[in-house]
């Protein structure tokens, strides 16, 4: 096994980024959607949406049911076209590439911007297949010393490995719901992402389990962009450098999440956060 | 941003309502101790005086009960955006108003060593700066109240006067005190008198500011200073 001091190689993540920001010169962002539509049928889901997803930087997609936001987050690795009545159109970029069209390899897509979904849904298999599983179909590593590494890696950076080290040939679905959740975060991070989006990734979780996938969360965003789709108002404040609030298919209102919360600019952002909506 | 509807959870306007409430009923008991204070000083009411030092323990509980309320809420109900912002106000605007009570109290304790003084003019002036403080004490809270972030503004303005009142009284006790040394002593307490009246002009200013910003999510830009006595 290599690379034990894995933890602690991080990057350091700046605590206060808002703050910082001002400093920082505006880099390009990892991904930039515009003018997306998306019609489920005759039904139109999405009704023009731009956003800018940002390295080092966690996003947040917050609104009430059927406002668009998860619908969003599945434009991003196409998973709406595992959708058959779905229809997706405007421009969805990954560092300046555009990922609908046909030169964009799907699967290779969905490696480089990966899922985590609402459900823990780890294969029935062992914990070290689930996470071996990908870097095995994308080929990359040779042999199984370097996929032992690339297991231990990505359970460590999950916030895995202490619990599982020894187990690691126990079937994924024994596991207790948050650590599956972990393990299908591991799983996402095998395959090297540059962007990791998570729907509603704690909603079937409890307190503890839910505070360790933020925590998680908020190690992981010095490595990858991270786009967040959440119902809990409080998490989207705890874990988000940025917040969008989707209503009806539109964005209302995208920006920094500290004032989004404390000073929102839209009269139906503020109803929604402050629980006035409808 | 005005408010558009209820919460969806009533309760939770209930208790921001019952904050509200609070604030209101400390905002009485502090105007209504400043004007005592001078009622008690122009009639040389020593009894009414003590009421007004016993009544200020009314105030201090219901700063703490503001202050329990407002961590309760915060606690129970997560508030966000303008709710916060009105939320963090109470906490802050309690503890102004409890201040006020203050110097209501500090102005009835001298009111028993004044007890002899004359009539001097000084006296004649010092209920009318404090009927306008006390007035933009009443005002701004009910500003708060009503989340009007005009009102506030207007109040905020008004503060001048109470200053230009102050200004006036420290030159007239000044020149009392050079014609004649005996007045040293009531003069002093008149100018304290003078001085903490105008800190209630300032209190209810610092209130106006901290409505502003609950309101609207802004802060309100420097008010130009009127004329300071300690330079020059």
């Amino acid at each position: 096994m290599i690379e034990t001091t894995d933890n602690k190689a991080a990057p350091p993540v700046p605590q206060a980024t808002d703050t910082a920001e001002p400093a920082r010169v505006e880099r390009t962002p990892k991904m930039t959607a515009r003018n997306v539509h998306v019609f489920y049928g005759e039904k139109e889901a999405l009704k023009g949406v731009g956003i800018d997803i940002h390295e080092d930087r966690v996003t947040a997609f917050i609104g009430p049911s059927g406002c668009g936001k998860s619908t969003f987050l599945r434009c991003l690795n196409r998973m709406n076209d595992t959708i058959p009545s779905a229809r997706v159109t405007g421009d969805i970029e990954l560092d300046g590439q555009n990922i609908n069209s046909a030169a964009m390899d799907v699967v290779q897509l969905r490696a480089r911007v990966g899922m985590v979904f609402q459900k823990p849904n780890p294969f029935p298999k062992s914990i070290y297949e689930n996470v071996a599983y990908g870097p095995r179909i994308h080929g990359l590593a040779a042999g199984k010393t370097e996929m032992d590494a690339i297991v231990e890696k990505s359970l460590k950076r999950a916030g895995l490995w202490e619990e599982v080290k020894e187990r690691l040939q126990e079937s994924g679905t024994a596991l207790s719901g948050g650590q599956q959740q972990r393990l299908c975060i591991a799983r996402a991070i095998a395959v090297d992402p540059e962007v990791i989006l998570m729907d509603e990734p704690c909603s079937a979780l409890d307190p503890i389990a839910t505070a360790k996938i933020e925590e998680l969360i908020h190690e992981l965003r010095g490595r990858y962009a991270i786009a967040i789709v959440t119902h809990n108002m409080q998490q989207a404040a705890r874990v988000s450098q940025r917040t969008a609030f989707f209503h009806l298919g539109e964005v209302i209102e995208y920006g920094k999440t500290s004032e989004i919360f404390t000073n929102p600019r839209e009269q139906r952002t503020q109803d929604y956060i402050t629980g006035r909506y409808g | 941003m005005a408010t558009t509807s209820g919460h969806t959870i009533k309760a939770f306007d209930e208790d921001l309502d019952r904050l509200r409430a609070l604030i209101s009923q400390m905002g009485g008991l502090a105007e209504h101790a400043i004007r005592e204070s001078m009622r008690c000083l122009i009639q040389r009411d020593v009894d009414g005086a003590q009421k007004i030092v016993e009544n200020d323990k009314k105030l201090d509980a219901l700063e703490l009960e503001t202050e329990r309320r407002a961590i309760q809420l915060i606690a129970l109900r997560a508030p966000m955006a303008d709710d916060l912002r009105d939320v963090v106000a109470a906490m802050k605007i309690s503890s102004v108003v409890e201040r006020i009570g203050d110097y209501a109290k500090n102005i009835a304790k001298r009111v028993p060593l004044l007890e002899n003084a004359g009539n001097i003019e000084p006296l004649s002036l010092l209920p009318e700066m404090a009927r306008i403080a006390t007035e933009m004490v009443h005002d701004v809270l009910t500003a708060f109240v009503e989340r009007d972030a005009e009102a506030a503004v207007r109040v905020r303005e008004r503060d001048r006067a109470v200053d230009d009142f102050y200004n006036s009284i420290f030159r007239t006790l000044l020149t009392f005190m050079m014609e004649n040394p005996n007045n040293i002593g009531q003069s002093t307490h008149l100018l304290f008198i003078a001085k903490n009246i105008e800190r209630v002009g300032d209190h209810a200013t610092n209130i106006a500011e901290m409505v502003y910003y609950a309101a609207t999510g802004q802060h309100l830009a420097d008010r130009p200073r009127g004329e300071d006595m300690l330079k020059g």
